[in-house]
């Protein structure tokens, strides 16, 4: 193209029309289609799920929050996303040291990988099923469910935050003589602890609202209640406890926003 | 008695394309040492090999009656705390205080447990602030690194190394970011500290005015060899010319 005229030169030359985006977007379309049809999500069917839904919701007023076993169940929730979220991320720390391509050989960062990567693998509320197989009902079931999952979460993104801090201060660190756990303790810690605070910050937000589901297998918490109540077509307490897990959301989002001001 | 001797040392990056070629050195006294040269002739390479932040090829580099070329582990831990080093870029842990940067001279001698806590000794903390107040930055200790300016940040650099009371003291390029006021002040700093604790100085330095003013002796490097070594009135139009190639650039 370098002895071309200048004038010669189009539009064309510069952005190719490619068949291959066109053909994809056709595709897509398609899909589309083909999937609404054959699930029968017809205009006529989701006219008569909204008359359902509507006669559902009419049922959840008034909220009622008199019964017993509410607050009992939050607290369980809530034990269970606190203690999950501790235990998760004391795994999860050692385990994002090892699997960091940066301070490790290829030898120990694929097992540590592998690891984390199983333990984001399944949604929590299948590791709560197993759970509850392996141990029996109750809350102890959710805490390992959000353990495994808080160790897959903080695992990952830790690793990738120590992957990505500055070499020249490990160097420097290295080059006074410190041993190894000395430079992660002075030369990575620092680079990272702020990552490191929203990740467990995130993660035990995340465990609350999990903590609250996990109990529809049977592993312990509000959701327990929540689903005995819809068995029941019990609608005002299942009002009043999904505004009681919108509250507890809410609360851990307003104390997420202090403790981060702290270790800011 | 010479405190540093390297021996034959060569490094290889890639296999039959070494960058250091069989320098032989011998580095004594009290005084500054500074190695001019080229970018790329292996300047970085020499002085990092002396810590083993790189591994040498072959050679020897005998330092404290080690062979420094074939420690390892704890051996290797030992012997680098007794070997102070100052960086072009600071390398600061930006985090940190000034004064827990200081401190980080003095990891090699605390346990893991000790350096969580931050437990350094009386001593160590004393001496820290004393180096400070020596160079003026008494009122940034328990200001965060990154708030420092380029200047401020490689007087901690300087501190941080001599912490380490180290037997040898080297420096890759410390003023190279920094402007021609401040490289001076610099370098007196290093000049001043090395003669007041004793120890050797080894500079890399782009700087031929300042290699001359402050330095003892200047070793010049060309294409992984040495090609001048001696006093820095010895460094004639010539021998500059050995050393970086070409002239035009040297036409005033």
């Amino acid at each position: 193209m370098t002895n071309v005229e200048t004038s010669m030169v189009t539009r064309a030359d510069f952005f190719r029309p490619s068949i291959w985006t066109r053909l994809g977007y056709a595709l897509l379309i398609v899909y589309v289609i083909y999937a609404a049809a054959t699930l029968g999500l017809s205009w006529e069917r989701i006219e008569r799920g909204v008359g359902y839904g509507a006669k559902f919701l009419a049922g959840f007023f008034p909220p009622n929050f008199t019964k017993s076993d509410l607050i009992p169940g939050l607290l369980e929730s809530l034990q269970i996303a606190f203690l999950a979220s501790l235990f998760g991320t004391l795994i999860a720390i050692p385990l994002s040291v090892l699997s960091a391509r940066n301070l490790m050989p290829a030898f120990i960062t694929w097992p540590a990988r592998i690891i984390i990567i199983l333990c984001r693998t399944f949604h929590p509320v299948i590791v709560a099923i197993i759970a509850v197989k392996a141990v029996g009902f109750g809350a102890m079931a959710g805490v390992i469910a959000l353990t495994v999952a808080s160790v897959g979460f903080v695992g990952k993104l830790l690793a990738e935050a120590i992957e990505e801090i500055s070499k020249k201060q490990i160097e420097a660190i290295r080059a006074t003589g410190a041993s190894f756990m000395n430079t992660i303790i002075f030369g990575v810690v620092p680079q990272v602890m702020n990552r490191f605070i929203g990740f467990v910050a995130y993660e035990t937000d995340s465990n609350l609202r999990h903590s609250t589901i996990v109990g529809v297998v049977g592993a312990g918490g509000i959701g327990g209640t929540l689903f005995s109540a819809f068995q029941r077509y019990d609608y005002d307490f299942v009002a009043g406890i999904s505004i009681a897990i919108i509250a507890l959301v809410m609360l851990g989002e307003v104390i997420q926003i202090y403790v981060k001001r702290v270790f800011r | 008695m010479s405190t540093l001797s390297i021996h034959h040392l060569t490094k290889e990056y890639v296999p039959g394309k070494p960058v250091l070629r069989d320098i032989t050195l011998d580095i004594g006294g009290t005084g500054i040492t500074a190695i001019i040269g080229p970018s790329g002739t292996g300047k970085s390479t020499l002085i990092r090999c002396i810590n083993r932040l790189i591994d040498p090829t072959s050679g020897e580099i005998l330092f404290e009656g080690k062979d420094l070329a074939k420690l390892a582990g704890g051996e290797l831990r030992a012997a680098r705390r007794r070997i102070g080093m100052v960086f072009q870029e600071y390398n600061l842990v930006e985090r940190l205080t000034v004064m827990e940067n200081l401190l980080s001279g003095r990891l090699g001698y605390v346990s893991a447990w000790q350096a969580f806590r931050r437990k350094f000794s009386d001593a160590d903390i004393q001496r820290a602030f004393g180096l400070l107040q020596r160079v003026g930055l008494a009122d940034f200790a328990n200001r965060r690194a990154d708030e420092l300016s380029g200047g401020q940040r490689q007087r901690v650099g300087i501190c941080r190394a001599v912490m380490q009371s180290p037997g040898l003291l080297l420096a890759d390029e410390p003023t190279s970011s920094l402007d021609p006021k401040t490289s001076v002040e610099i370098m007196e700093l290093m000049r001043d500290l090395a003669r007041e604790n004793n120890v050797p100085v080894v500079i890399n330095i782009h700087q031929v005015q300042l290699a001359q003013r402050f330095a003892e002796r200047i070793i010049g490097m060309s294409g992984g060899h040495v090609v001048y070594d001696g006093a820095p009135d010895g460094l004639t139009q010539e021998m500059l010319q050995k050393i970086y190639g070409g002239e035009d650039w040297l036409a005033t």
